[in-house]
């Protein structure tokens, strides 16, 4: 027999001892909610063409979070690549389940105040086959679903900031408790009728301050609460799979023709608007990552190659939908420098924020909020704004207001989800399971063996 | 008998196994190794963090030869392996004491 030893992984206490009681509460919970569903059948104004593409893109950008499993776990030890893999695929798994239960309805439910969605949504009820009121072609439970993929992959971002020394209980506890109280509400107040969106008026077409400055932030927090790798900057912590980390990427940029291009929420001119800025951005900052380093280094690499894409696809979610093509091209080039820069930066500073997500999400977002505030036309897209660039200044200010919103809410209800869970079940694992690994410490197996 | 060890170059591999070849050396082992000498490692950068990577793969051979046999070996490797530049790697020679094959239960030179 196996004998049970004293893991970071263990279950805590309290939640063993209430864990019959729990599961009775939950499945009675699940049982009122679906005697509570009716379905209606197929209803006017749905328009098949808008709601078959929609249903790709929420496919799409589904993939994106394995993407970013493979991005990720290449970058780290070989050592850790199952715990880095299994911090996004678990995530897809949780928040799929916290999205329907709860996470829809706080984030699209009927207003309150500007700040959370109502709870008339709670556990789907009243989602059905009529058109989404937020979308009013497609079927509201296509449109939950693929806002549903976007609150997967926010959180999945942050787990690059605490690569390779995160508890797994904390980190499931975190998913639950971060998508509740920071990504529902952020994502209400932009998207979802809230004060951003409506009084504010900044735009943020497929997530650049709702996914990208979001999780930065966060994971920035994270980064500085929970300390630096063991060795950080005084070992070589070498990245153990690039070709993993350019498949990553590869499947990163895939799914982001359905993360940005399906923000249209219809199959027409603005979806393709979409899809084209989101390429040529993906392609200049690519490039100009590579020709920053190749000046500065000598050397242009295939990791930073994929980094600038990357960097490239962050900058230009938020203007999407709002830019030309031409325009697209400089928030490329800008996205790719400002990164590179950073990436650079963040050795002195001695924060260990591991797989660069402040550099990369926080930084690239950054410049694509304020880029959308420069370049917005509404020669482009009517329903958008114009930005300092064409004649509105109101906008670029719009754009400041809403990042900072995202950075100082993201930044503190982190800082308190983490020091709670610091205090209870600890964030970090021990020094010996940080040394041995998370694959083995965490999950008893091994990625590799031969 | 004598057993000759040698560090080398990755990409003078072929050459050596070829010139061993056709002086009639019949079996040799590679090892796929990592290691430092006069050359000293080189800096790698990712992201824009920098890392000096102080050992150097290479390939170490070892083969097992008859005591007549061991200079001409020598020279052989040393001729094959060469390059002229620095980090060349080294040859180490050892005694050897008994030498089995598995499949006969042969001892001796005429194992080699």
């Amino acid at each position: 027999m196996m004998k049970k030893e004293d893991s970071g992984v263990g279950i805590p206490g309290f939640l063993i001892n209430g864990r019959m009681v729990l599961i009775a509460i939950f499945t009675g919970f699940l049982v009122f909610l679906s005697c509570n569903n009716a379905f209606a059948g197929e209803a006017a104004g749905i328009n098949t063409g808008d709601t078959a593409w929609l249903l790709i893109s929420t496919a799409l950008v589904m993939l994106m979070t394995p993407g970013l499993a493979f991005f990720y776990g290449g970058m780290v030890r070989s050592k850790n690549v199952l715990g880095t893999i299994m911090h996004s695929f678990i995530i897809l798994c949780i928040v799929s389940i916290v999205w329907v239960l709860w996470g829809y309805t706080l984030a699209f439910g009927p207003d309150i105040g500007g700040v959370i969605g109502g709870l008339k949504w709670l556990g789907l009820q009243g989602v059905g086959q009529e058109p989404a009121p937020l979308a009013p072609t497609v079927p509201h439970l296509a449109f939950m679903m693929f806002q549903g993929m976007f609150a997967v992959i926010t959180p999945a971002l942050i787990t690059g900031a605490f690569a390779e020394r995160m508890k797994f209980s904390a980190l499931v506890i975190f998913t639950v408790l971060w998508t509740t109280l920071v990504y529902s509400p952020v994502c209400h107040w932009v998207w979802g009728g809230g004060w951003i969106g409506t009084k504010i008026g900044a735009l943020d077409f497929a997530g650049g301050t709702v996914v990208h400055i979001n999780s930065a932030i966060a994971a920035i927090t994270a980064a500085v609460i929970i300390g630096k790798r063991k060795g950080y900057l005084e070992e070589a912590i070498m990245p153990h799979n690039l070709p993993m980390t350019i498949l990553g990427a590869a499947l990163l940029w895939f799914g982001w023709f359905g993360f940005n291009a399906g923000s249209a929420l219809t199959a027409g001119g603005l979806a393709s608007l979409a899809f084209v800025t989101t390429n040529t951005a993906a392609a200049a900052a690519a490039l100009s990552w590579a020709l920053a380093e190749w000046g500065y280094r000598g050397k242009p690499t295939a990791f930073g190659v994929v980094s600038g894409a990357v960097a490239g696809l962050v900058a230009i979610t938020p203007a999407a939908g709002f830019v030309s093509p031409m325009s697209a091209i400089l928030i490329g080039i800008g996205a790719g420098i400002f990164c590179y820069l950073a990436v650079n930066v963040r050795p002195k500073i001695g924060y260990d924020d591991s797989l660069d997500v402040l550099g990369i999400h926080g930084v690239g977002g950054l410049w694509g909020a304020l880029a959308t505030g420069l370049f917005a036309s509404t020669a482009v897209n009517s329903a958008g704004a114009n930005g300092l660039f064409f004649g509105n200044p109101s906008l670029f200010t719009a754009q400041v207001i809403a990042s900072a919103a995202t950075i100082v809410y993201s930044g503190v209800v982190t800082l308190i989800i983490l020091k709670v869970i610091d205090w209870t079940v600890g964030l970090r694992v021990k020094e010996e399971e940080e040394v041995v690994g998370l694959d083995l410490s965490q999950h008893g197996e091994t990625g590799y063996n031969l | 008998m004598k057993m000759v060890s040698a560090v080398i170059k990755h990409f003078r591999l072929d050459n050596v196994r070829k010139a061993l070849t056709d002086i009639g050396v019949e079996g040799m082992t590679i090892i796929e190794v990592k290691g430092f000498g006069r050359q000293k490692g080189h800096m790698e950068v990712y992201r824009g963090v920098e890392y000096e990577v102080k050992f150097l793969p290479k390939i170490k051979i070892e083969v097992a030869v008859s005591a007549e046999k061991l200079d001409q070996v020598i020279d052989v490797i040393q001729e094959a392996a060469r390059t002229g530049e620095i980090g060349d790697g080294k040859i180490f020679i050892y005694n050897m004491q008994v030498v089995v094959r598995i499949r006969t239960g042969e001892r001796g030179e005429k194992a080699i």
